[in-house]
């Protein structure tokens, strides 16, 4: 190895190293660019993989680095992890591997900082600004990392996803919070690695009691929010080693995440500070009058009914909610989507932000179960169309639909934008129970005069559909 | 001649503007697969994680007895594991999410686009 190093060592000099990793920097940047449109993301990831191959190769060939079995097979184990997790995961299931995705950039960022205090520790020196970088480096994938198993054991269902909030909650972690910064310019001042240590496990509390108190209706948020986190960890990282490249990244990754907040919030209608202080989807016995007075009548047809009416209309929107994940539905529904357009019926499908657990999370369902993208619509765009649609087929949907949210000051919800379902001549809900949704919201748009539902799983109710549209 | 600190920033602060534009022009179709790509590219870490870890060599430490290096290198090891991970699931995940999505088949119906 050293041969190799040695030949081409006068050429390796830290500004060479700094193109070569702006060069990766563009090719991420591009690969994310590359996303804008189904057509050109393929080559777009295909970019961000070159970029990183030539990260890492540059980075092997760093006079620095003297030792590589250890490298080489740390790499091979996470490879072989890597992909087989890749490889398996169930698109239902993509939450949860994004989240322990984080969890892991999280803690490595934190062994990175603290590595590189113990080559500072090492090496006799006393530098604050690098001493604070491993700190901020340390802290913030803490968090990430432990915010991020909690996600996971929501999405999971290890925990409970009701939020768990207790009083003196938001208290303590100030309390935790304002420790773990103590300990931390302790450890810059005195260079005390207990300090450190200290640091590092008020940080992984910390990061726990962050999460525990959002309910699972604000897991998009969450996911969004840690993804957002765990560029700024990488950007931390970037800062200690003085390393542009982790630093450019960092920033996209952590400007993506916070983006994805952003819609999110604005989805739901609230703002980002109640997400993170958490307790939303606690209490469903702060109900509307309106809704409780509906109670009073609901109309239930089977799904014979619905396929009838559906065969029979011109135009139909199907509205997916996280019950068709939990149902494994997607396939059974593109069945339904397939006979209908057969017949000459104009099928679409209506995708709110928040349905699903993570952004996006509808749409990789559908295109798993290969439902042309050019049929599946985001709100803005498919809105207007309601009013002018005969049949609309509700699959595990519900806060997203509930008109209570446009009409009802009283709602919970009221003020997050809806897809307006109601506005069709016919709407058919397919539910499991008469449970509420999972903002613990009664949906009032049950009760209306259009509306009918069907209930059973949704897998189930979708291919008998499907059976009886081919007859 | 600028500090470190104050390049990094500069760099820092740059890319944000950069990665507010270039998200905010993503299809909100994708938004799954930018999160699996962010995860594979924030894996990036690992270039931390190997100069941690290939910065300590081990006949080094033998002679040197020195705990922070041994510590260092251990840290950097599982570092460079997890950062893999990220990469190599972030990357085959996107491109398994990606090969999925297709566009309405006009003329035939549908063919192929079957796995």
């Amino acid at each position: 190895m050293s041969d190799f190093q040695a030949q081409l060592a006068p050429y390796l000099t830290a500004d060479i190293f700094a193109l070569v990793y702006l060069f990766a920097g563009i090719l991420f940047t591009l690969g994310l660019k590359g996303l804008a449109n189904p057509e050109t993301a393929r080559s777009g990831n295909m970019r961000a993989m070159v970029g990183m191959a030539i990260a890492i190769g540059v980075t092997l060939i760093n006079p620095a680095v003297v030792s590589y079995i250890w490298v080489f097979a740390a790499m091979g184990i996470g490879a072989i992890i890597g992909i087989s997790m890749a490889l398996k995961v169930s698109m239902t299931s993509m939450p949860q591997l994004v989240a322990i995705l984080h969890s892991f950039v999280g803690l490595a960022a934190v062994l990175v900082a603290a590595g590189l205090g113990l080559l500072h520790v090492a090496e006799g020196q006393h530098d604050y600004v690098l001493l604070t970088e491993v700190f901020v480096g340390a802290f913030i994938g803490a968090v990430t990392f432990t915010g991020s198993i909690i996600a996971f054991g929501k999405l999971q269902g290890v925990f409970r996803s009701a939020p768990i909030s207790f009083t003196g909650q938001h208290f303590l972690n100030f309390l935790l919070f304002i420790a773990m910064v103590g300990f931390g310019i302790d450890f810059i001042m005195t260079f005390d690695f207990m300090s450190f240590t200290i640091m590092c496990v008020l940080a992984l509390i910390l990061g726990v009691t962050l999460i525990i108190p959002i309910g699972g209706a604000d897991m998009p948020v969450v996911v969004s929010m840690l993804n957002s986190y765990s560029g700024w960890a990488a950007a931390a990282t970037g800062f200690t080693l003085n390393n542009t490249l982790l630093i450019i990244t960092g920033a996209l990754v952590g400007s993506s995440g916070a983006i994805l907040s952003y819609i999110m919030c604005k989805a739901m209608n609230r703002s980002f500070i109640s997400v993170i202080l958490g307790g939303f989807g606690a209490d469903a016995d702060e109900q509307s009058d309106r809704a409780a007075a509906a109670q009073k009548g609901i109309k239930e047809a089977a799904a014979e009914d619905a396929s009838f009416m559906m065969s029979g209309a011109g135009r139909v929107i199907i509205v997916p909610g996280y019950g068709m994940a939990v149902a494994q539905a997607q396939h059974a529904i593109k069945e339904v989507y397939e006979t209908l357009t057969s017949k000459g019926v104009e099928v679409k499908f209506a995708i709110h932000p928040v349905a699903g657990r993570m952004p996006g999370h509808m749409n990789v369902l559908l295109a798993e179960a290969d439902v042309p993208y050019d049929a599946v619509f985001e709100l803005e765009d498919i809105n207007n169309d309601f009013s002018t649609t005969d049949v609309v087929y509700v699959v595990g949907a519900n806060d997203v639909v509930n008109p209570d949210a446009k009409d009802d000051p009283s709602s919970p919800l009221y003020g997050m934008p809806i897809l307006h379902a109601y506005k069709a001549q016919t709407v058919f809900v397919n539910k499991r129970s008469m449970n509420t949704g999972y903002a613990g919201v009664e949906n009032s748009l049950f009760f209306r005069d259009n509306t009918y539902l069907v209930f059973g799983d949704a897998k189930e109710v979708a291919e008998k559909l499907a059976a009886v549209l081919k007859d | 001649m600028l500090e470190p600190i104050t390049i990094s920033i500069i760099v820092f602060v740059l890319s944000c503007f950069i990665g507010y534009h270039v998200i905010w022009g993503v299809t909100p179709a994708l938004h799954t697969p930018l999160m699996a790509v962010t995860n594979a590219i924030s894996g990036i870490v690992i270039v931390g994680a190997i100069l941690v870890t290939g910065m300590v060599d081990f006949a080094e430490l033998e002679t040197m007895h020195a705990a922070p290096l041994f510590y260092a290198k251990i840290v950097g090891f599982i570092a460079v594991v997890l950062a893999s991970i990220n990469i190599f699931g972030g990357f085959v995940v996107t491109r398994r999410m990606l090969a999925m999505f297709r566009k309405k088949a006009k003329t035939t119906n549908t063919a192929k686009g079957k796995k």
